[in-house]
């Protein structure tokens, strides 16, 4: 009876609020890595055709430490310009001052409706800044045929991948494919590298650079064993290109058939088995090894969600926007189209959803063992720890640092921010 | 009284353009400096404190301040000697007569005409390490037995940023040199030929000499561009530490971490360091911006 009441009111509001917003303009900026634009595009089409309004995106760059930097710029500036803002999970400790508080736009069940841990990430002081509209967590890629053909395994810890990278990389290089790289990850100075560290950290249990109770923890022997090794990757197993690759370049290097393994988000599968993809068929997905013995299977926690601006003209519809572009109909069309990981439990039991995607339903253990950036603490000094860390590690990955001194260094630079109360 | 009068219709002329000047150069300037003096935060500006000089100790005692400045003086020395030296022959060619000199004088403009941002972005991709076709054709010709990684390597990325500055910039230095070898008169190369004069001996003692000021302003011109330089490393490289220019250490305290402050008095900093660069080549070439009179 209850529940029945409440879908009665919330059906009640919905009318109300289309009723009040329709033939209004609402701006969305919604990323720009694969098919993110059109994929964007044909929801927010269907949402604009249903209510009567119309939609404009705006385009942003693929690097999501830019499109932060721009957002900034705009909320800085008190700017009605754009009304939806796809934020990252780890941005909500930085941007809550400047989004609507959408805990009473939603019902309960609405909300029950998505991973809690993702709605919790979303929530700053009891304010609910964004609604969640696809998750991510790191994967590797591989080339099953290319394994196949050398006779090799998949690697079950990251030194197996090196070394099967390497062997692969020299033997189709001494055939005439000189392109052909063993490994490409994202290397460049951004958020990017931020989640390829705390992976290759995690992976050798190395912890997770500032622990959950805020104590700063990147000075240990594991990690700066993580970061060597990955360090001996570059210009070995992994060209030294990948210093400057975001997700986009370094799947430009995968799709073109010539890396053979690749680390990136599940995104990139609906890309690599699109009609016309070179590697169509060619490819395996998997999560990411173990660092060795004694380290541990993860993946860097990811995903995306939508926020509707403070500074919004026309936030009725813009909330409504959101909420329909994060349904679940909304979410399975485009777990189906675009391999985007659906946010609603449910849909992975969904068995069109499995089939286009057969590697989601094992997704789930990814999710369960992943590692979560340190942006629950750290909140709004979440990017500055994050720069620092990908400047640091990037030193090291170009050779011109030793990681033992510069997470040496980097603790220091942490533990300074902690001191001065920031979190 | 009459020069009283002519100086005050001048200033009126003027006030428009002063008026402009103060309000999108001047105002900005001084917010900025005001900005530098205090611990600005560009995620709440609400509880902004004056903290005197503090942000300009910080930027002082930070290494990869200096390591920038570093960076962007090498890059806009060695931009702008290849650009001269590259102007300077180039415009010698187009001063030349010869059938489709107006053509080609056009097409010499073409990549000063592309915008910054645009030709980075096609450079980045020349130059990508697996798919890019400057591998492709050093590899092709056995120049190089591996790919190299151009914009990320970082011992090639600042060669590789000066490579896309100097094709791009050597136009506006080949025009500016050519409009003032136009200017030059015919008679002393009519009389430097009847001495016999070779033409190497002509150029260093004729050409050279009569188009020092100009090629100085020119020069002055483009340090100033390059020493404020962002687009092309923000495009082109992988921010990292090695090739951060200044403008980008600004930009990265800036809005990258927010420390509005902090980012305000690199920003400050790198304008008196251009001023203070411009006073002393000023001083040094002793060059006369006004035109000789003659």
């Amino acid at each position: 009876m209850k529940r029945a009441l409440l879908a009665c009111i919330a059906g009640a509001a919905l009318a109300a609020a289309g009723g009040a917003s329709a033939g209004v303009e609402v701006v969305i900026a919604c990323g720009s890595q694969g098919d993110d634009q059109s994929a964007c595009q044909a929801g927010a089409e269907a949402w604009a055709k249903s209510t009567g309004n119309t939609v404009r995106l705006v385009a942003v760059p693929t690097d999501s430490s830019q499109q932060l930097t721009q957002y900034q710029q705009l909320f800085a500036a008190r700017s009605s310009d754009v009304d939806v803002f796809r934020l990252d999970i780890v941005w909500p400790g930085m941007v809550a001052g400047h989004m609507v508080d959408l805990r009473p736009h939603v019902t309960d069940e609405e909300l029950g409706r998505h991973f809690a841990p993702i709605v919790k990430a979303l929530t700053v002081d009891g304010k609910l800044v964004a609604l969640p509209w696809f998750t991510d967590a790191g994967l590797l890629y591989y080339r099953k045929d290319l394994l196949e053909k050398y006779g090799l395994n998949r690697p079950l810890s990251w030194p197996d991948l090196a070394e099967a990278a390497k062997a692969i990389q020299d033997r189709e290089r001494a055939a005439g494919n000189r392109r052909m790289v063993g490994f490409v990850f994202q290397g460049k100075a951004y958020e990017g590298l931020t989640c390829n560290a705390l992976e290759w950290i995690d992976a050798f249990n190395g912890g997770t650079v500032v622990a959950d109770d805020g104590t700063v923890t990147v000075d240990n022997p594991r990690a700066v064993a993580a970061i060597d090794f990955a360090a001996s990757l570059v210009g070995n197993a992994a060209p030294m290109g990948v210093l400057n690759y975001d997700e986009e370049a370094s799947r430009g290097a995968f799709q073109s058939g010539n890396a053979v393994f690749m680390r990136n988000w599940p995104y990139a599968w609906a890309k690599a088995q699109a009609a016309d993809s070179l590697i169509k068929d060619k490819v395996g997905v998997m999560s990411l090894p173990p660092g060795g013995p004694g380290g541990k299977s993860t993946g860097t926690l990811g995903g995306w969600n939508l926020g509707v601006s403070r500074y919004s003209t026309k936030q009725e519809a813009a909330i409504s926007l959101v909420k329909y572009l994060t349904g679940p109909e909304e979410q399975k069309r485009r777990a189906i189209a675009y391999a985007a990981n659906p946010t609603i439990r449910s849909l992975y039991q969904d068995p069109d959803v499995l089939k286009a995607n057969p590697f989601m339903g094992r997704l789930e253990e990814t999710f369960l063992n992943g590692v979560a950036r340190p942006s629950k603490k750290t909140g709004r000094m979440y990017n500055r720890v994050s720069a620092e860390l990908q400047t640091a590690v990037h030193g090291v990955l170009a050779g011109s640092e030793k990681a033992g001194p510069m997470l040496h260094a980097l603790a220091g630079k942490l533990e300074k921010m902690r001191r001065a109360g920031k979190w | 009284m009459d020069a009283r009068r002519r100086a005050r219709s001048a200033w009126l002329f003027l006030a428009p353009s002063l008026a402009v000047l103060a309000l999108v150069a001047g105002w900005p300037l001084l917010r900025t400096f005001w900005f530098s003096l205090t611990d600005a935060d560009l995620g709440g500006m609400e509880e902004t404190r004056f903290v005197g000089l503090e942000n300009y100790r910080e930027l002082f005692s930070d290494w990869l301040w200096w390591l920038s400045v570093w960076t962007t003086f090498r890059f806009a020395i060695i931009s702008v000697l290849l650009e001269t030296a590259l102007g300077l022959g180039i415009a010698m060619v187009l001063h030349a007569r010869f059938a489709g000199r107006g053509v080609l004088r056009a097409a010499v403009l073409i990549p000063w005409a592309i915008p910054t941002v645009v030709s980075a972005r096609m450079w980045g991709w020349m130059f990508n390490d697996v798919y890019g076709v400057v591998n492709e054709i050093l590899l092709k010709l056995g120049i190089i037995q591996d790919a190299l990684a151009w914009t990320a390597d970082p011992r090639l990325a600042l060669p590789a940023v000066i490579a896309v500055d100097v094709w791009k910039t050597t136009p506006f230095m080949t025009l500016l040199i050519l409009a003032a070898l136009q200017t030059l008169p015919d008679d002393v190369y009519e009389a430097a030929q009847i001495d016999g004069a070779r033409p190497l001996r002509v150029f260093f003692r004729i050409t050279l000499p009569l188009i020092r000021g100009p090629l100085m302003v020119a020069v002055i011109f483009r340090m100033l561009d390059a020493l404020r330089v962002f687009d092309v490393f923000y495009v082109l490289t992988s921010n990292s530490n090695e090739t951060l220019p200044m403008a980008g250490y600004a930009r990265r305290k800036m809005f990258e971490l927010q420390e509005l402050g902090a980012g305000a008095a690199a920003a400050s900093t790198l304008f008196a360091i251009i001023a203070l660069f411009t006073a002393v080549y000023l001083v040094a070439a002793r060059v006369r911006v006004e035109p000789e009179a003659t």
